[in-house]
């Protein structure tokens, strides 16, 4: 069977990616495609390189080899099409790409928010980051940012840590999505929360990707997360891709026997 | 004084301390890192800022050091009897007649003049410390001019107080480049940095650091555009000079309510007095 052929442009070329702390322990060898507007799910057991793999993508740590290819288009007709190699830019460039064109929501989103300041604060940091400097105006977004992520804009003033863990979760998305970042990471973004806040984020993060047409690598080991976000999968093993493919198609009919063994052994109450 | 070379400090050290100023100088508010001394003194009483007069002063320099504006407190008594003892400088209170005012605090009110050099003591000297708590990452967001957190600190002042509440440490940005504390200067002061004849030089003992402003060099407060930055203003006049732009300490003057407002800078007041009377 032929598979669908997706037209929508490259966003990100990623080719033999290589970031091992030793043999097995890390990633080895990566190469995929993620399409603009593209959510990707990377899922695996613990320790099978796929936090590592996230890392190397979202310019946090650089890879022993390969290269990782951003490709920006410019809105206007002139379609100039800059190629990006995320680590052979400066790191003046690449930090500045990761605060303004790129977003990363960490699983506990104390490592990605300021717990010291309030949410409001929180959420216009990128906008200062870029520039704005109206006060007024970074307040009214980030009233707007609350109202999209379903939290109150009455507790803008809040400090994040009077907040419940899916309420800073949903904090950390907006803080993120301030930006409108063309691309996000995202590690196990609800791991730690229970099921029906899951649900809830899940369900509003769909949406939020849906109505800004993110593109997102999404990591979890979390196959049902999976099932619900991600367009396409990657199945990762001891640093190596094993498997990849359309969601329901991994989901429903795994190939690997380890993809195999990976769907038979969730729970389904 | 015998045993001490001139200004206690010894050359070898002075010339370290030159040529980090010099850096300091070519690169206005970036902090440079120094080999600071044990100074017979504790930390917190000036340290940096002694190490910094010790090693630009000379034989025939007149001396000023203010604490918090005033001539007469402890710190600044004892830093003047210091470099009495160890470089026998002629000393002074009056801010027009000194070379070197070193200083705690404050800006003279009186404009200073090209040629002059201010020195200040500074305890933090790293603008972000409150937000960023590692050197290494505050180092390389200096190196990228990567200053938004600045402004999370003013908005959430904001936030809080309606107003922009930091009212000392206020940060600047200097010549369009390095956001730099002031060191605890009231944001009274803040408007003096800017385009001033003098030279201004940091220093802070226990953090190792000195930096600069050279003379007429273009210093920003940070702020936002619908919260513009502003000084304290008083109601009051000086109750002794009767100044109304200057500074004022709001001293108690008994145990039933009373009270007055002063200028902070005591040789500024003195003068005036003298001049109205």
């Amino acid at each position: 069977m032929k598979k669908p052929v997706l037209e929508r442009p490259v966003l990100l070329d990623v080719q033999g990616i290589t970031r091992l702390y030793g043999p097995a322990k890390g990633c080895e060898a990566i190469d995929f495609q993620l399409h603009a507007g593209e959510v990707l799910g990377i899922v695996g057991e613990s320790g099978s390189g796929k936090s590592t793999l996230l890392r190397v993508l979202a310019g946090l740590e650089a890879p022993d080899a390969g290269q990782v290819l951003y490709r920006r288009q410019t809105d206007d007709a002139g379609a100039e099409e800059a190629e990006l190699d995320l680590y052979a830019i400066g790191e003046a460039r690449r930090r500045a790409l990761l605060r303004l064109e790129w977003g990363l929501v960490h699983q506990n989103p104390r490592d990605g928010l300021r717990m010291g300041v309030s949410a409001g604060a929180n959420i216009g940091e990128r906008l200062m980051a870029q520039g704005q400097r109206h006060y007024g105006q970074l307040r009214a977004t980030g009233q707007t940012w609350m109202r999209q992520v379903e939290l109150d804009p009455g507790r803008i003033d809040d400090a994040p840590r009077t907040f419940s863990g899916g309420m800073q979760q949903r904090l950390q998305i907006a803080r993120t999505l301030v930006t409108q970042p063309r691309l996000v990471f995202m590690d196990e973004p609800t791991g730690g929360l229970d099921v029906s806040v899951q649900a809830r984020l899940l369900d509003m993060l769909r949406t939020l990707v849906r109505q800004l047409g993110l593109s997102v690598v999404l990591v979890t080991h979390d196959l049902a997360v999976a099932r619900l976000l991600a367009h396409r999968l990657m199945v990762m093993r001891r640093g190596q891709v094993v498997e990849t493919g359309l969601t329901d198609q991994i989901l429903d009919d795994p190939q690997h026997e380890y993809t195999q063994l990976l769907v038979s052994s969730v729970l389904t109450p | 004084m015998n045993g001490y070379n001139f200004a206690y400090l010894d050359e070898q050290t002075k010339r370290m301390i030159r040529r980090a100023l010099l850096k300091a100088v070519a690169i206005p508010g970036y902090q440079v890192p120094f080999g600071g001394r044990e100074m017979p003194m504790p930390y917190g009483w000036g340290t940096g800022g002694v190490q910094l007069t010790a090693s630009i002063l000379g034989a025939d320099d007149i001396l000023k050091v203010i604490d918090q504006g005033a001539d007469d407190t402890t710190n600044a008594v004892s830093i003047r009897h210091f470099f009495q003892r160890v470089a026998g400088v002629e000393t002074t209170t009056a801010t027009t007649a000194a070379d070197v005012i070193q200083t705690r605090h404050r800006i003279p009110e009186t404009p200073l003049r090209a040629g002059q050099i201010l020195v200040f003591q500074v305890p933090i000297p790293e603008p972000l410390r409150f937000i960023e708590p590692s050197e290494q990452e505050t180092r390389l967001m200096h190196a990228l001019e990567e200053y938004g957190v600045m402004h999370v600190k003013l908005y959430e002042d904001i936030a809080r107080y309606g107003h922009i509440a930091t009212t000392y440490a206020y940060p600047v940005k200097v010549d369009g480049r390095y956001v730099m504390d002031p060191s605890p200067i009231p944001k009274f002061d803040n408007p003096k940095l800017d385009g001033n004849p003098a030279l201004m030089l940091f220093g802070a003992g226990r953090e190792k650091r000195l930096y600069a402003i050279p003379p007429y060099t273009r210093v920003e407060s940070l702020d936002f555009e619908d919260h513009p930055f502003e000084i304290q203003r008083w109601e009051h006049a000086c109750a002794l000079c009767g100044s109304d732009h200057s500074y004022l300490d709001e001293v108690i003057t008994d145990d039933q309510g009373g009270r007055m407002f002063v200028c902070s800078d005591t040789d500024y007041c003195q003068s005036r007095r003298g001049e109205v009377a």
